[in-house]
């Protein structure tokens, strides 16, 4: 059965993973280096969520996608740039800063103050998505603290899959230990899903649909209002990144049960 | 070729054996690659539009009721991923930016001092003639005197026209990202990134727009899961702007052929390492080392100190050095560790690495640079001046001065011929200092095709005397440049080694020639392999055919040379069991080094190897 979906995309842009990340101390607060500079890319969890969502409406004719972007406009656009390509969705900027040093719930306001406005969104209709972690600075907290200012009950993280029923309701995979999904029924919308990976690959760049969503995207960023995030007291005590080490060996004349055994002392020492 | 010979329908790419319709649209202004030559067209327009947008001039004759559509295709997945640190007069790019201000643009800065060193060989692996080895003696003698300090001889005296004072060092990634974010808030120009362009879109004598890649194919480019065929781009007007290697540019010269006795013969592979130097480092931003003599004579190379505790050092690797065992990242890991350098970088950490090729043959390779419907802007369009080493800024420079024409043919509401194009223009270009430099610099370095004295002489002469002295020398293909191997090591037992101890050819390679082997540490000397994962590192989407194609594969199985695989800067190709090198999409960082290094060719100018278009690459927004 189809359902007439209002999907909102909750996806901030990060920093290219695949660059030199370091911290730095700015007038503000805690930074990167030439953050600024670095390209930026759509998270990747939201990233996740987004193709999700443009599957899901597909699927589901007459559904719509709304991606709910807060970061620096000049950035946004460049990211946009990519991310049109990829899946169809009218896109609402909000002006901002960078970075995830900003307070979660003065983040999540932003984000729910605007949702809450969109025209044409019906709220028993509504799948919240988002990325249920980051690929950077990550507070884990923000997508349920918009649902939660949603006034959004059921909320499920680490999705990897969601599959409507005939009834409205639908079936969600959630991650859970031991690299098992836990199986959750919803009686129906709306809902929050914050989304791990997801089960699709990254769509192609399409430049058929870049060019739809295009017509949509400059008007948004040209409209982008700006959002004052209060700090709220928050004070970052110290910064560091993720331990990342890279040593490669050459290794001849050694056993497979001899490179078993050391991959398998490494893993311990970690 | 005459003009009745040319296609008059699209070019086809990897044939998609089936039938569906090609996806297709209009727009005014169809765009091939993101550069600084593209930069500087794009911001002349910008600016003209932003200054009068209710201009009549720029209302779109592809979608009414709209502005100008320019739209402009870059293969790589972001403006930010060039390949190349530069130090530059920047006299064009000031004209643009009167009010520049470096420190806007994230590891700019001033030039502030300039040296040229001649570098001795610490090691004794060089590959020196006799001449220059005595030369090198009677420098070690009368060391003391002459002021050779840590093997290096700095020259008491720069020819002016090596100077690039007062000018900027920057990474062309930062600048193409400071330009591009520029650009699009200007609201003129759509730029996509992550999106190759297969192929002009011919039409009798004009071209008529740009077709993209296919996506959903196998390697071979065959249709597979999520087939799409790449969109055809119709426009009034293609600029060319993709570079040396650019399959839209080779296109062009393929179909229409270059100039009478012009030809694209001369090239060099520059590579580079980003460092960050410690907090204690002397380097102040702005110094630029030009040097010269080591790795190898035939080797120049760089260091160009920018803000921020950066360093780019790097070499250039030239089709004239005729060792067909001419490798890179190995010769590069040796250069930063010649005692002139390696002092200032030896507790550094490398942040990022990258490659490309450089058309070197300046006003030899110069294409036609405009035709019914098209024109070429940048280094594809031999711009690079070969006698100051400079292309960043000639390259900016040819793309403003396109787009001063092309926004006077909108103001005169004429179409976008040859005779227009050529009288707006060429007329330009010839008349500026892009164009003088060129004819200075045209024979500069036909003497390094006789020896590597005889080319520091032949530039000296063509330097001094502004290009009215210079050097005679038949420059052949470049495939031809590449010595045979029977003068040098064999091949096999070469192999051999690489074979015995896992390592890679071009590393096997050194090592055989004596070069001693790099000690990694981890930090700044790590493997080859490691260094397509710092900083820079390299991907590529799913779904593109393989770029890189083997013409004759009766010719890969009988070469000795594999120039291509020692010369691979992403060892993307590695030697197979069936003798047709292995190519690997993913590690491709698109240097282009495979397209003039290869020692056999099927047609007599051209190598065995095809560089298609292609997406991925390297990620770095450092380089």
């Amino acid at each position: 059965m189809e359902e007439l979906l209002h999907i909102v995309v909750c996806a901030g842009i990060v920093p290219d993973p695949l660059q030199t990340l370091e911290p730095a101390s700015g007038p503000g607060g805690p930074a990167l280096k030439n953050e600024m500079a670095l390209p930026a890319v759509l998270d990747p969890w939201a990233a996740s969520a987004l193709y999700e969502a443009a599957n899901l409406a597909a699927k589901n004719p007459g559904s719509k996608v709304w991606l709910v972007s807060l970061g620096p406009k000049a950035k946004l656009q460049q990211v946009m740039m990519t991310v049109a390509q990829k899946a169809s969705f009218q896109l609402v900027a909000i002006d901002g800063p960078i970075g995830g040093f900003a307070d979660a719930h003065a983040t999540a306001a932003a984000l729910a103050e605007t949702i809450v406005t969109l025209p044409g969104l019906e709220r028993e209709r509504l799948l919240l998505f988002g990325g249920w972690e980051s690929a950077t600075r990550g507070a884990g907290v923000t997508l349920q603290l918009v649902g939660e200012r949603l006034g959004i009950a059921d909320q499920f993280q680490g999705v990897d899959q969601i599959e409507f029923r005939d009834d409205g309701s639908f079936e969600v995979l959630e991650r859970i230990e031991g690299g098992k999904h836990q199986v959750s029924v919803c009686a129906g919308t709306p809902a929050v899903l914050g989304w791990a990976t997801g089960n699709l690959a990254e769509p192609r760049n399409n430049p058929q649909v870049g060019m739809a969503n295009m017509r949509g995207i400059l008007p948004a960023l040209q409209k982008a209002r700006p959002a004052n995030l209060a700090a709220n007291g928050l004070r970052y005590l110290s910064l560091s990144l993720p331990k990342a080490q890279r040593t490669t060996r050459l290794v001849k004349d050694s056993s497979p049960k001899a490179i078993a055994g050391e991959l398998l002392a490494w893993l311990q020492e970690e | 070729m005459s003009a009745d010979d040319m296609i008059t329908e699209p070019v086809p790419q990897e044939e998609a054996a089936v039938e569906m319709e090609r996806p297709a649209m209009e727009v005014d202004i169809a765009c091939a690659g993101f550069g600084p030559a593209m930069g500087g067209f794009l911001t002349t327009l910008t600016r003209a539009w932003n200054a009068n947008p209710g201009d009549p001039c720029f209302e779109s004759k592809s979608v009414p009721g709209m502005p100008l559509q320019v739209h402009c295709y870059e293969r790589s997945d972001n403006i930010s991923a060039g390949v190349s640190g530069v130090v530059t007069r920047a006299r064009g790019i000031r004209a643009s930016f009167p009010d520049l201000n470096p420190a806007e643009i994230p590891m700019a800065a001033e030039i502030h001092e300039e040296h040229v060193l001649y570098l001795l060989d610490p090691i004794g692996a060089s590959r020196r003639s006799t001449l220059l080895r005595l030369g090198d003696r009677v420098l070690r003698a009368a060391g003391p005197l002459l002021g050779v300090r840590n093997s290096a001889f700095e020259l008491p005296w720069t020819p002016p026209f090596l100077h690039k004072q007062p000018g900027l060092v920057l990474s062309i990634g930062q600048f193409n990202e400071w330009v591009g974010s520029q650009l699009m808030e200007g609201g003129l120009v759509q730029i996509w990134p992550g999106t190759p362009v297969a192929a002009p879109i011919f039409s009798r004598h004009a071209v008529e727009g740009l077709r993209q890649a296919d996506q959903g194919v196998t390697r071979g480019g065959e249709p597979d899961a999520g087939f799409m065929q790449g969109m055809d781009v119709r426009a009034r007007l293609t600029v060319v702007g993709d570079g040396p290697v650019g399959a839209v540019s080779r296109a062009i010269d393929e179909q229409i052929g270059l100039p009478e006795g012009h030809a694209r013969r001369e090239w060099a592979l520059g590579m580079k390492f980003v460092i960050e130097v410690p907090e204690d480092s002397p380097l102040k931003p702005g110094t630029v080392w030009h040097t010269f003599g080591f790795p190898e004579p035939e080797i120049f190379g760089f260091l160009y100190v920018h803000p921020e505790r950066l360093v780019s050092v790097g070499i250039f690797v030239p089709s004239w050095m005729g060792d067909p065992q001419r490798t890179s990242y190995r010769y590069l890991q040796h250069y930063i560790q010649h005692p002139a350098l390696w002092p200032y970088l030896k507790d550094g950490t490398l942040r990022s690495w990258g490659a490309k090729s450089l058309e070197e043959s300046g006003k030899h390779g110069e294409p036609f640079l405009s035709g019914d419907g098209y024109a070429r802007i940048g280094e594809g369009s031999g711009s690079t001046n070969m006698l100051t080493g400079s292309g960043v800024d000639e390259a900016w420079t040819t793309g403003v001065q396109l787009g001063e024409a092309v926004l006077e043919l909108l103001r005169a509401g004429k179409p976008f011929t040859k005779e227009n194009l050529a009288v707006t223009y060429e007329t330009r270009r010839q008349a500026s200092w892009v164009e003088r430099g060129a004819q200075q610099a045209a024979s500069a370095r036909n003497g390094f095709h006789g020896g590597f004295l005889s080319g520091l002489a032949g530039m000296a002469l063509a330097g001094l005397s502004r290009g009215r002295l210079s050097i005679a020398a038949h420059i052949p293909p470049a495939h031809r440049q590449i010595a045979s191997s029977t003068a040098s090591l064999k091949l096999e037992d070469v192999a051999a080694l690489s074979v015995a101890d896992g390592r890679p050819l071009h590393d096997a390679l050194m090592t055989a020639r004596g070069w001693p082997e790099i000690a990694f540490d981890g930090r700044l000397l790590v493997s080859h392999q490691d260094a397509l994962l710092m900083g820079g590192k390299v991907q590529a989407m799913p779904g593109f055919a393989d770029h890189v194609i083997f013409r004759d594969a009766g010719l890969c199985i009988a070469c000795e040379e594999k120039t291509c695989i020692a010369m691979c800067s992403g060892q993307a190709l590695t030697q197979s069991a069936e003798g047709v090198p292995a190519f690997e999409r993913e590690k491709c960082v698109h240097c282009g080094a495979c397209l003039w290094n290869c020692a056999h060719s099927p047609d007599g100018e051209h190598g065995n190897i095809e560089f298609r278009a292609g997406a991925g690459g390297l990620h770095s927004a450092e380089n």
